[in-house]
């Protein structure tokens, strides 16, 4: 039962199967973690390109983490001070990967479809790891596997993901994922940074987080980017955080058992109140534990093995 | 598919088990402890029925481990990937003697991986082989201590053990 693709592109892609064969095979890998020796001979001799062009810590750091725990060689390229920054274009900069024989390229990219389009030009894997305001189906994978690991099954569970919706690429993701294994979704958010027609897609909307806080299972926040005042579509970050934060009093009316996560990096103080982020609720740090684990079974399901029956 | 013949039925697989865990009992009782460690999948089960038989014989507890391979493979470009089922062994192998159980003893590829899989886990005192079938064409310097049944074998034909726990009945096939 492998996965019957070359590529991780995006979750619309993938079948439920695929969605729980890579959480399975994650969770395998996850063991490998707390060995004295946390390092598998898997992928030896294959060499992954971490071809970053947009700046990235943890989600960069995990995908490095996790080929070098399969034993793979990773070359991490940033945009600034390669041939990217010169003005190289994508196209010359896929010929130049493909030949050095590289096994597999994981790409992050300003422009939406840029991951998709490195996957036509080149043959090994290409996985996304984020491109312009379309998918990051990693993050929305881990995120899965981190809340089948602490709270179980998802099917009915509700989820509320909460902060800027129209230029988010982790809810694009998580709305598709949680929308497969048939989770309900509340997008909660100001109007200005909610998609319209967003609701076609299955979800509920929410323009106030007052509203949902007492019904929900999981509250995922977003990171608000401060770059949206200057562009108006927030009068202040005051306001949002006053309305949309996670703060110490709204933590205090959620249902007891739920729990609070973040894609990360948080802007402590807006989308979510320091008190809260450090709280045992948050599964924040789960995330990122689970990330390397389930970058591993993605790496390792895209590149061993020959993809037949 | 070929023709099957039956080679052993679960009468013989349960004496042929029984004689296994005699010859590890009268292997190793000079030296300290000992661990049996199954080879996902069938080996695990093979494992626990020594485990149980040790334990009948000698009143002696022997902890079981299972392992699984798929990370230590050497085809996995030629081969599709296996479904993973995890490695479980809780408890510390050092200064063990860690006794590997597998179904079928071919071309000494899985064992190699085995024991590459469990020096990961710790430095174990000795590690010896318990197979239920040896059927030759090893391509590997790797040979069993404890054999069930040695079948001499043609490379295309295939060898089954199928155990109650995995297929519902006990019976050793060739299928040519």
């Amino acid at each position: 039962m492998p996965l019957r693709s070359k590529d991780l592109l995006s979750i619309e892609d993938l079948t439920l199967e695929n969605i729980d064969l890579i959480l399975e095979t994650a969770s395998s890998f996850e063991e490998v973690f707390d060995r004295e020796i946390k390092k598998v001979p898997t992928l030896r001799g294959r060499t992954i390109i971490n071809l970053f062009l947009e700046p990235s810590t943890r989600t960069r750091t995990s995908f490095e983490i996790a080929g070098k725990r399969l034993s793979a060689d990773v070359v991490n390229v940033s945009g600034q001070g390669s041939a990217v920054a010169k003005g190289e274009s994508l196209k010359d900069t896929a010929q130049t990967i493909e030949a050095m024989s590289v096994d597999a390229v994981v790409i992050r990219h300003w422009s939406s479809g840029s991951a998709k389009y490195l996957a036509e030009l080149i043959k090994p894997p290409v996985i996304n790891a984020g491109d312009g305001w379309h998918e990051h189906p990693t993050q929305a994978l881990l995120d899965l596997y981190t809340i089948k690991k602490e709270i179980g099954k998802l099917t009915g569970k509700r989820v509320a993901i909460v902060g800027d919706i129209a230029h988010s690429r982790v809810a694009r993701s998580l709305i598709a994922a949680l929308n497969k294994t048939k989770a309900k979704v509340t997008l909660v958010g100001p109007a200005t940074l909610i998609p319209m027609d967003i609701d076609k897609l299955g979800v509920d909307i929410s323009y106030s987080l007052d509203d949902v806080l007492e019904d929900v299972d999981i509250v995922y926040l977003l990171r608000l980017q401060k770059e949206r005042q200057s562009e108006n579509l927030l009068p202040s970050l005051r306001e949002y955080s006053r309305l949309f934060g996670l703060s110490k009093a709204r933590w205090q009316r959620l249902k007891n058992g739920v729990r609070i996560m973040h894609p990360g990096p948080m802007n402590r103080g807006i989308e979510i109140d320091s008190f809260v982020a450090d709280n045992e609720k948050a599964l924040i740090r789960e995330q990122v534990t689970s990330g390397v684990a389930v970058r591993m079974a993605i790496l390792y399901l895209l590149m061993g093995g020959a993809q037949v029956e | 598919m070929g023709s099957v013949n039956q080679i052993l039925d679960a009468a013989a697989i349960n004496r042929a088990l029984t004689r296994v865990a005699h010859e590890i009992i009268e292997r190793n009782s000079a030296e300290g402890s000992i661990a049996l460690i199954g080879i996902r999948t069938r080996g695990v089960f093979l494992a626990e029925r020594l485990a149980k038989k040790i334990k009948d014989f000698e009143g002696l507890d022997v902890p079981v481990g299972s392992l699984d391979i798929s990370f230590y493979r050497d085809d996995i470009a030629i081969h599709p990937q296996p479904k993973i089922l995890g490695t479980k062994i809780d408890f510390d192998i050092n200064e063990m003697t860690a006794i590997l159980c597998d179904d079928v003893l071919f071309t000494g590829r899985t064992i190699r991986a085995a024991m590459d899989a469990l020096i990961d886990y710790g430095r174990p005192r000795a590690i010896q082989l318990a197979v239920m079938v040896d059927r030759g064409h090893r391509e590997l310097p790797i040979r069993a201590d404890f054999v069930g049944k040695n079948i001499p074998t043609s490379k295309k034909e295939r060898v089954m053990v199928k155990l109650v726990e995995e297929d519902d009945i006990d019976v050793i096939e060739i299928e040519k």
